[in-house]
């Protein structure tokens, strides 16, 4: 299972506590985890990767590991931390305002 | 009894206030999506159930909510705004020609007829439909057609933020875009032509009469005249007699013709409301002095109705969708503030009363009279 830890705005979209467990069929890339996330989730669809053009939005930032994978391709195998379950996959909200 | 169910976006979340038709004891419900910013929530004309919301924010986007219970529950629905063929491009800030480019939501606008149907205004400025509940959307691309290279946003954005019908004509509809102008179609949304002859925009555009390129804020018009439209411009208080085709200026004793909102009181086809705000650049009303202007002629001459509003340091502004008017016998009014307030009237402006006064900032304001 993969643990994925959404920001507080789409919790409240979704109306899930901080972290919800997937399972991913295949190749375990960025990818696959944000389809398999709007597959349970629908009412995410579009607010995490762009529906028209397919590019994450600006503001949305992918952590795991310490690591900063946003600038990944989508198509990233994720660290075996992250599929072992170890470590989360972390779907952030870049930081606004002053 | 009657009622009335007062639909409230803030800049975080929605609030539903409900009362019933005394409008004197008010329930307060929210915040609904707590934390984003609901530019509109609007209720079906023809099934005051259904109710549609927009939903954004900077991180993720656009979101759309439906409900079937007149609130107490929500569904999302589809958010897949996509302009039809290619885009193509208007002009930007510094010259250059700059693709479209969708942003939000600004006005969710039900048919009169059909709860399925609904009408998106969005930013960059186009027109979306659906005909399914807000499950798929579709663009009227005719309407940026109409000279759509030419619109250029300006400091707010490039936003359709009112949708009009007609509803002894169907296939009549009026949009108003920021720094574009009004537009009409008379072929249920096929093609469309800007309506903006005798708009003057001096200070605002170099050629002060040009076809497009006005800052329009906000349209009205009564039902059962809906060939006269009244406007909120930039500057200056509009009137047109022919659907459109051409427009005077009726601001006359306005303290400032600078504001957002204009409205129509439910039974008198020739009472309008505005509510001026001090200039371009000083987004407060003029003195410090919360006033709603009402004219019973159609215009021209104004009365300060001021009985139950700040008259003294008050700085905030009421945006151009936070103006709205119920149906019951003694025509209701209700606006937001950029304060967060919420005032209502019952006696069609005479006098007012905050319902709510401590929200986040107001973005819209709609009502619902309930049956």
């Amino acid at each position: 299972m993969i643990r994925v830890i959404l920001p507080q705005h789409l919790r409240t979209l979704a109306q899930i506590g901080q972290e919800v467990e997937l399972s991913v069929e295949g190749a375990q890339t960025i990818h696959s985890v944000l389809d398999t996330l709007i597959l349970e989730y629908p009412m995410l669809r579009g607010t995490i990767v762009d529906q028209v053009n397919g590019q994450r939005r600006p503001y949305m930032r992918f952590f795991a590991c310490g690591e900063d994978l946003s600038l990944e391709p989508l198509d990233s195998l994720l660290p075996e931390a992250v599929t072992a379950g170890t470590q989360p996959f972390r779907i952030v909200g870049a930081m606004a305002g002053g | 009894m009657s009622g009335v169910r007062v639909l409230v976006g803030t800049h975080k979340g929605a609030f539903i206030l409900t009362s019933d038709g005394k409008r004197t004891n008010w329930d307060i419900s929210g915040p609904l999506f707590a934390g984003w910013e609901i530019y509109h929530i609007n209720g079906s004309p023809a099934d005051p159930q259904r109710l549609y919301a927009s939903q954004s924010n900077g991180w993720s986007g656009q979101v759309i909510q439906r409900s079937n219970d007149g609130g107490q529950t929500w569904e999302v629905v589809g958010n897949k705004f996509a302009y039809e063929g290619v885009p193509g491009t208007h002009i930007w800030y510094d010259g250059t020609q700059h693709p479209w480019d969708f942003l939000r939501v600004w006005q969710l606008q039900p048919s009169l007829t059909d709860p399925e149907t609904v009408y998106a205004g969005v930013e960059d400025a186009g027109l979306f439909r659906s005909t399914d509940g807000g499950q798929n959307w579709q663009e009227l691309p005719g309407l940026r057609a109409a000279k759509g290279h030419l619109w250029q946003p300006g400091a707010g954005g490039m936003c359709l933020h009112t949708i009009l019908f007609d509803p002894t004509n169907p296939l009549r509809i009026f949009v108003a875009i920021s720094s574009a102008g009004a537009f009409r179609t008379d072929d249920g949304g096929e093609t469309w032509r800007p309506i903006n002859q005798g708009l003057l925009s001096p200070g605002e555009l170099p050629d002060k009469t040009a076809e497009v390129g006005h800052c329009v804020h906000n349209l009205a018009t009564h039902p059962s005249r809906p060939g006269v439209l009244f406007m909120q411009k930039h500057w200056d208080v509009m009137r047109s007699d022919n659907a459109g085709d051409s427009w005077h200026e009726v601001s006359g004793n306005l303290p400032s013709d600078f504001g957002f909102p204009i409205a129509v009181h439910a039974h008198e086809p020739n009472t309008v409301y505005v509510i001026p705000i001090k200039s371009d650049s000083e987004h407060y009303p003029p003195d410090g002095k919360l006033r709603v202007y009402r004219s019973r002629s159609g215009g021209d001459e104004w009365e300060a109705l001021t009985k139950g509003l700040p008259q003294k340091d008050c700085y905030v502004n009421v945006l151009r969708s936070a103006l709205a008017v119920d149906s019951l016998d003694s025509c209701g009014l209700y606006f937001g503030t950029t304060g967060g307030q919420v005032y209502a009237s019952i006696d069609s402006g005479d006098s007012w009363t905050p319902i709510v006064r401590d929200l986040p900032k107001v973005l819209s304001v709609e009502v619902q009279t309930l049956p």
